[in-house]
């Protein structure tokens, strides 16, 4: 363990770098160099820093670890950070996954830079310090404000309907977060504390657990996005900038799924346990219905975006299947899917920086002037269908055990899932890579910069990697999973041994 | 051992990562050298396990390569199981693979993308060898599913040819609804024996045996579906479960149909994925799976059910197909057919027979025709050919031997016969002489299955090399006999052809079975199948010959001695002809069941369901009675993030404020 406070550091790092920023001017082509420079490097150094958290972590110990813990305002309220086996993978990928959003915004962003690149700190600030805070006023400030950021990017950078996008945006989370300022309030209101470690240890009244559950699942079900509020995600996809694209896909996503992890589950067993059929019955629809609906899109964008909601419903899936399996391949899909949604979206942005569109019928032919990228964009793509060997697959088929083990039906639908995820991914990837290549616009396309290799080839590296050795991921994760699980169980068992005693 | 196994496995992977990330830098030759190197050194070595393992003393080994998936108590790694069975596929798959790495470097010599090509062929061998070496369902299936890329990515080889991209994706497409099946059946099995391991799997099995006089309604064991079965119910649905991934792998009927459009890829992958290693994984499977198998009656009569329609149905689809290359496919799928039979009745023996001399005698006949498309310029069509046999005599004779090795020629109630011969009359006398309830039916079925086959092969080699050319002048001008690269994989693979039967058939379903096997494969005590086949009266023994010489004669008659009898019995049954020239019509059947609904109902749930629906009455319509109060207050760029964040801040500052004055209390 070291002294000095490593998770305030690996939050609050980029803000070193905003700081910098606001120094500079981007009127000269050095300025706007310097600018990517210091945003790399400031990225970078993050992504080290979260490194040596992931290195010092100890994955014998399921509590939180790398504790800092400050009164704020003498409310009740600290300043409390600490992360365990549930968290501290995500705080890793969020990092990583930032320098390639500046390496992906190189060439493409124009106007603005410096607040662009701003924007993407201070987005980094708060989606670290999402999963690395233990006290739920902490959790719920990083958690909303990590969305201005995104709305700024979107809103100032996206493309031609960037208003109604941000806009749809806004309104989904809007409902969501009201309800779950009202929930945090009832719950201190009930326990007395703020402080997420006691909260976990807090027994809420059976009654209440309903009302808090639905309160921060109608927060989170936005986040995932759950059927049916998952309509902004296409919009907000294909309007956002690569990068954002990237950071929505990868890490936002996420917000939803790490709380159903760090709230419902642990906090309102009883709750969760009532509603898991009806998550389940919402994450099978998710994955047929928008498996469905990907397949007839004829923008990349929205089709690989409704192919991230299907993806999300096998980590809702696995994550109310409430077992072993299900948990840890939950964790295991999302970081995957950070992985590969970010890398197919920055496989979009390479082509939609050369041609300036994203449909579908406007590609054919990529793989004879283009053999690198198909390489790489079929990685990405076997990984999006789970393939063996790929981290997609891992994830799928351990969410997909620990659905059965809970549910045998659920099992069946979902894993029809993986039908339908193979017409979808390899019909794009036919209409776009194979084929002769006819299109004149298409003829003169380049392959693959070395900017480009940078950003792509280490994302193949890691996906297959990953699809060969998770053992990484999932020894991080096991003992806080566990005691997730046992807790869980013990939870639900304790309860029915009262009803039936009562009887 | 454990060195030489690594080596079997992984040179063919090594190949691949060279050929495929350097290909372009060393050139075309060094990527054939390359993996065609490696592919001789790992079919030595095969075979070297196979006498050693199969032959030999040596028992089952294992090899521990690391760790994959652990979660909780789910355990699959990376490992190695060689036992007989394993040992029979090394040589199966490594012999053919070496055999057509080697024949590419002449078919393949005009095409450009040849180092992509030879590392296609190496990826798949290496997922091959990954499937039938795995120790765990988990590692089968992602040999599985790596055979199925390596699939995808050869039929569309040449990626320019829009039917060529449709196959391939049809092809991988069709085995997911297979493999749908296959991975609910791991999930079963882990339910069930709390593990996926076969060591652990085999040990339980035999606890799982329906109890002597035991009546129905066991306790039950698994809720599956809604139902609750008890142990021997349960063995029976994973079993089904399983049998469906298999069903896609080998092209089994309901889920064959991707396997005549793969003919699509170039000629040596026909011969290698699509005729003798990767459609035969299915039957791996069972086989491998036959402690579970053994002891469930009724998916095995399902499992021979499916088999002989299928070697029934593809037979009568091929006895009319014009393409040479669709002509061996459906011949294929008709022999897998086969395979399941013998497995279903519980000869498990001969089934793994059959696919140990169908590799030989059919990557034969693919390698053949690839050496007849080759000389005739890329025709494929057996109506533009005929008259061939003098200008390409060496490939005429090989097709010969492999016509007669497929045919099963040879004289009942001696040793003297083609490999087909001792294969597939074991299996059509072990149905028989089998306690099946669907015994006589699949008998029939099987044996008139082999004389449509024996009519169609006949067919194959009377159209393209007897009779007058029908050819164009300029291609009968050019056509040539193939080199020697092609040729002499060609000469190996018919002594395979001709011997693999003579040689083998004391070892795998006969006297030295036992010592062969080494309980590779399980069969309960009362399974007396290996002793009683013998014992078939002798019109069974004798209806497989008669049925092969009566297709002979049909098919010369109607392809030598009078050709318009074929024109004429077409004509007077038009439907019956039509039927099956559109291969019973299954294309445009699902077609109209699965691909054009499922195209609807997306579009339907896009336009209607979150357009029309959740978009309508959600955002959009809040949106727009928003959008009215708001335009006119500030400009709509900005105007939403500071209304967010200006209630997300007065949210803060109400609970910051209440939770200071709630602890002054």
């Amino acid at each position: 363990m070291t002294d000095w406070p490593i998770l305030s550091a690996v939050t609050f790092l980029p803000l070193a770098g905003v700081v910098v920023l606001l120094l500079m001017r981007e009127d000269s082509a050095a300025g706007r160099r310097n600018i990517l420079n210091v945003s790399l490097f400031t990225t970078i150094v993050t992504f080290l820093v979260s490194l040596w958290v992931w290195w010092d972590f100890d994955y014998a110990n399921p509590g939180f670890q790398m504790i800092e813990k400050h009164a704020w305002l003498g409310t009740g309220i600290s300043y409390h950070l600490g992360v365990d086996g549930i968290s501290v993978l995500f705080v890793v990928l969020s990092a990583f996954l930032m320098p390639f959003c500046v390496l992906a915004s190189w060439l493409t962003i124009e106007k603005r830079l410096k607040a662009y690149m701003i924007a993407f700190l201070l987005l980094e600030v708060f989606m670290v310090g999402v999963f690395v805070s233990l006290d739920i006023v902490l959790f719920y400030v990083f958690f909303e404000a990590g969305l201005i950021p995104m709305f700024i990017i979107i809103g100032v950078w996206g493309g031609k309907d960037r208003v109604y996008a941000s806009y749809k945006f806004f309104l989904y989370t809007l409902l969501g977060s009201v309800l779950m300022l009202l929930a945090i309030m009832a719950m201190y209101w009930q326990a007395g504390t703020t402080d997420m470690v006691e909260l976990l240890a807090y027994n809420f009244p059976r009654q209440m657990q309903t009302w808090l559950w639905l309160a921060f699942f109608a927060s989170f079900a936005v986040k995932m996005p759950m059927w049916p509020v998952h309509t902004w995600l296409p919009d907000a996809h294909v309007q956002a900038p690569t990068a954002g694209s990237v950071i929505l896909a990868g890490i936002l996503l996420k917000l939803g799924g790490y709380g159903f992890l760090r709230f419902s589950l642990p906090m309102f067993p009883l709750a969760s346990e009532y509603f898991a059929p009806m998550v389940f019955s919402l994450s099978i629809v998710a994955i047929i219905y928008t498996s469905l609906v990907a397949m007839m899109q004829s923008d990349i964008k929205k089709l690989i975006a409704y192919s991230s909601v299907a993806h999300m419903g096998y980590v809702t899936m696995g994550i109310f299947a409430a077992n072993t399996q299900g948990v840890q391949g939950a964790i295991f899909q999302m970081l995957s899917h950070g992985i590969v949604s970010g890398a197919l979206f920055l496989c979009v942005g390479v082509v939609y920086d050369r041609t300036h569109t994203r449909e579908i019928s406007a590609y054919g032919g990529l793989v004879n002037n283009m053999p690198k990228y198909a390489v790489a964009f079929m990685v990405f793509t076997m990984a999006n269908v789970g393939l063996p060997g790929t981290s997609g697959f891992v994830g799928e088929i351990t969410t997909l055990l620990g659905a059965f083990r809970a549910n045998t039906w659920v099992a069946f639908f979902a894993t029809s899932g993986v039908i339908l995820s193979a017409c979808y991914a390899l019909w794009l990837y036919r209409r776009v890579i194979f084929g002769a290549l006819e299109k004149d616009s298409l003829k003169s396309l380049l392959d693959l910069s070395g900017r480009e290799k940078a950003i792509l080839y280490p994302l193949v590296v890691l996906t297959i990697f990953f699809g060969v050795y998770p053992a990484p991921v999932f020894d991080a994760t096991a003992a806080s999973v566990d005691l997730l699980v046992n807790n869980y169980t013990a939870a639900v068992q304790a309860a029915q041994d009262v009803a039936l005693s009562a009887k | 051992m454990n060195a030489i196994i690594q080596a079997i496995v992984f040179l063919p992977l090594i190949g691949f990562l060279i050929a495929g990330l350097f290909g372009t830098s060393i050139g075309a030759k060094a990527s054939e050298y390359v993996t065609t190197g490696f592919m001789v050194i790992v079919a030595v070595l095969s075979w070297f396990v196979f006498f050693n393992v199969a032959l030999g003393e040596t028992e089952m080994i294992r090899v521990t390569v690391m760790r994959w998936i652990q979660s909780g108590s789910f355990d699959a790694e990376w490992a190695f199981r060689v036992d007989t069975l394993t040992a029979v596929m090394f040589v199966v798959v490594n012999t053919v693979s070496c055999l057509v790495h080697v024949y590419s470097i002449g078919y393949m010599h005009h095409d450009p993308n040849r180092p992509r090509f030879f590392a296609y062929l190496s990826l798949f061998t290496f997922a091959m060898l990954m499937l039938i070496t795995s120790d765990n369902l988990l590692q089968m299936f992602f040999g599985w599913e790596g055979v199925g890329l390596a699939s995808y990515l050869l039929i569309g080889f040449w990626y320019k040819k829009p039917s060529a991209n449709a196959a391939a994706i049809k092809a991988f497409i069709v085995n997911r609804v297979g493999d749908f099946g296959f991975a609910l059946g791991i999930f079963g099995v882990f339910v069930l024996f709390g593990s996926i391991s076969f060591e652990t799997i085999f040990a339980t099995a035999a606890s799982y045996l329906p109890a002597e006089g035991a009546t129905e309604g066991g306790e039950a064991v698994i809720n599956l579906f809604g139902m609750h079965l008890d142990k021997p119910h349960a063995v029976t649905a994973i079993c089904l479960l399983l049998f469906m991934g298999a069903m896609g792998k080998s092209a089994q009927f309901l889920l064959h149909t991707w396997l005549p459009d793969a003919m699509e890829g170039p000629t040596p992958v026909s011969a290698l994925i699509h005729a003798a290693t990767m459609v035969t994984a299915g039957v791996f499977l069972v086989a491998r799976m036959s402690p579970l198998f053994e002891l469930t009656e009724d998916a095995r009569t399902v499992v021979v059910l499916i088999g002989a329609v299928t070697a029934f149905f593809a037979a009568t689809v091929g006895l009319v197909q014009n393409d040479i290359k669709r002509v061996i496919a459906y011949s294929t799928c008709s022999q897998l057919g086969y395979m399941f039979v013998a497995l279903g009745v519980g000869a498990y023996g001969a089934g793994i027979f059959h696919l140990f001399t169908h590799a030989f005698f059919k990557a034969l006949l693919f390698l053949g025709a690839g050496s007849v498309i080759h000389a005739v310029d890329g025709e494929q069509d057996m109506r533009f050919m005929g008259g061939l046999r003098r200008h390409i005599p060496w490939t005429y004779w090989m097709m010969f031997i492999g016509t007669i090795a497929l045919t099963g020629v040879g004289i009942p109630g001696t040793v003297i016969g083609t490999a087909g011969f001792f294969s597939k009359d074991a299996i059509i006398e072990s149905t028989f002489a089998s306690h099946s309830v669907l015994s006589g039916f699949a008998f029939s079925l099987l044996v008139i299955a082999a004389l449509f086959t024996s009519f169609y092969s006949w067919r194959l080699t009377f159209m393209t090399f007897h009779g007058t050319p029908r050819a164009s002048h300029e291609v009968m001008h050019h056509v040539h006999e193939s080199p020697q690269v092609m040729l002499v994989p060609l000469y190996l693979l018919g002594a395979g052809a001709l011997l693999a039967g003579f040689l083998f058939h004391d070892y795998f379903f006969g006297h030295d079975y036992n010592h062969f096997w080494q309980g590779a494969l399980f069969t309960l005590p009362e399974n007396e199948l290996l002793e009683e086949y013998h014992h078939v009266p002798l019109w069974v023994k004798w209806s497989p010959f008669c049925a092969m010489a009566l297709g002979l004669i049909t098919a010369w008659y109607m392809y030598i001695r009078s050709p318009e009898t074929p024109k004429y019995l077409a004509n007077q049954h038009r439907v019956l002809y039509q039927f099956l020239l559109n291969k019973w019509y299954f294309d445009e059947i699902y077609d109209f069941l699965f691909v054009r609904p499922a195209k609807r109902l997306g579009t339907f749930l896009w336009k209607e369901g979150d357009g029309r629906v959740i978009d309508g009455f959600g955002p959009n319509g809040i949106a727009a009675r928003v959008m009215d109060v708001t335009d006119r207050v500030v400009r709509l760029q900005t105007g939403y993030l500071y209304h967010y964040a200006f209630v997300m801040l007065i949210g803060i500052a109400a609970l910051v404020t209440w939770m200071m004055l709630g602890s002054s209390f």
